[in-house]
């Protein structure tokens, strides 16, 4: 399989390298001369110091034959244009294309990109999985007393859920005083029973935050 | 009529200056706001601070459903992305890509875009002064083709588009009135 790589970055050069391995014929541009020397010094002579964009240097690194074209550098208005003048000017089978703006993957999709990989979308993944989903909600600073105005979004698996607030173990100078549920806001008296969904405001001291969360949230890692 | 410009240079605060003065709602972007200082203090439009080709930004710009959208930054595809965004995602009448890449200029007047390509321009400002005969790169092409995404009807190829600037204005192009041989206007064969 021919495979033109676009863009010698750190992506390009180690995707070229495992081509090179895996027994592809590869040709790699890279518009950076000192770059693309650097590459080739390492690779051989499959490197073209050339604007992978341009039409002109587009042909000329053989892109009418190509099987694949992946376009992987790090800008997105590049890596799109690579992929739409492969597909439609050099009739180019497979565009595969690095989006680093999740936003554009949509766009990108919709205009006849066969492939895309995004990194900011798979490291949000892995990060999302590993962080509770939800956190205590900062509103509000209250001037001198270093008082803050919190929100927290109970979740199933919040120790709050099922009990009222005579029943949590609230820190002193720290008070829940309002609940949000189904966008309505009532008084949280002492006995309210706490359901999953409610938004539960407080009112405390900066110290008391820690406790707050442990009973509100919970200790544990929610996994997404 | 909503006119919305990515890229404050010479050629796009002139322009924008030209059609606020006739009275459209004008909305142009650029990266920097040290390019805005070439609009006359008397703009009466919008200079958003902002990447054109972001999506989020052009909405908050309120960039949609904008009757004319040209995207004249430095960068080809820059303009292509924006104008893509434009047709695609903002549901824009009249897109104008720059693309000073003659190959591209016409691959994506294929693609459904109306293309400005300043090296085809220039060069045959200077054949044209010299007595030289003209290149055969097209300055300005309409759309040849469609766009992939093609739910939103865009403009036919040189229909006009009535931004109110008088055409005997000096420096201010004719608006191409008629679908055939419009002044300025290469079609593709």
């Amino acid at each position: 399989m021919f495979v033109l790589v676009v863009g010698g970055g750190k992506v390009g050069y180690y995707l070229t390298k495992e081509l090179i391995e895996s027994g592809h014929e590869v040709a790699l541009m890279e518009k950076d001369r000192a770059r693309a020397d650097q590459i080739a010094d390492e690779i051989g002579s499959i490197v073209i110091a050339h604007d992978g964009c341009e039409g002109k240097y587009l042909a000329e690194a053989g892109s009418n034959r190509a099987d694949v074209v992946a376009a992987v550098t790090g800008d997105d208005e590049d890596n799109l244009v690579i992929c739409q003048m492969a597909k439609h000017h050099f009739d180019v089978p497979r565009t595969i294309a690095r989006v680093n703006n999740p936003k554009n993957e949509e766009l990108f999709r919709h205009l006849g990109v066969d492939e895309l990989i995004s990194p900011t979308r798979m490291i949000l993944g892995s990060i999302e999985q590993d962080i509770p989903v939800h956190e205590l909600l900062h509103l509000a600073a209250l001037g001198e007393n270093e008082l803050e105005l919190i929100e927290a979004h109970l979740q199933d698996g919040s120790p709050a859920v099922g009990r009222a607030p005579k029943d949590l173990d609230i820190p002193e100078g720290c008070s829940l005083f309002a609940v949000i549920r189904d966008g309505v806001a009532t008084p949280l008296r002492p006995d309210t029973v706490l359901e999953v969904g409610d938004k539960v405001i407080a009112i405390g001291k900066n110290e008391c935050e820690k406790m707050l969360h442990d009973q509100l949230i919970g200790g544990e890692t929610v996994r997404g | 009529m909503n006119i919305v410009i990515v890229g404050c240079g010479r050629v796009g605060a002139a322009l924008a200056e030209t059609f606020d003065r006739a009275g459209n709602r004008v909305v142009i972007l650029d990266e920097s706001t040290r390019s805005f200082d070439r609009l006359p203090s008397s703009f009466g439009g919008e200079a958003v601070r902002g990447d054109g080709t972001d999506e989020d930004v052009l909405r908050r710009a309120g960039a949609e459903e904008a009757d004319l959208f040209i995207a004249l930054t430095e960068g080809d595809n820059r303009n292509i992305m924006a104008a893509q965004l434009a047709v695609e995602a903002l549901g824009a009448r009249k897109v104008i890509a720059k693309i000073n890449d003659p190959v591209r200029a016409t691959a994506y007047a294929e693609l459904g875009i109306a293309t400005l390509c300043r090296t085809g321009l220039m060069i045959d400002a200077i054949n044209t002064y010299l007595g030289l005969p003209a290149s055969g790169l097209a300055g300005m092409l309409a759309p040849t083709g469609h766009h992939p995404g093609g739910e939103h009807h865009q403009h036919e190829p040189g229909e006009a588009v009535g931004v109110g600037v008088p055409t005997e204005q000096p420096g201010v192009p004719a608006q191409p009135s008629q679908p055939s041989a419009p002044a300025g206007l290469t079609q593709e064969a």
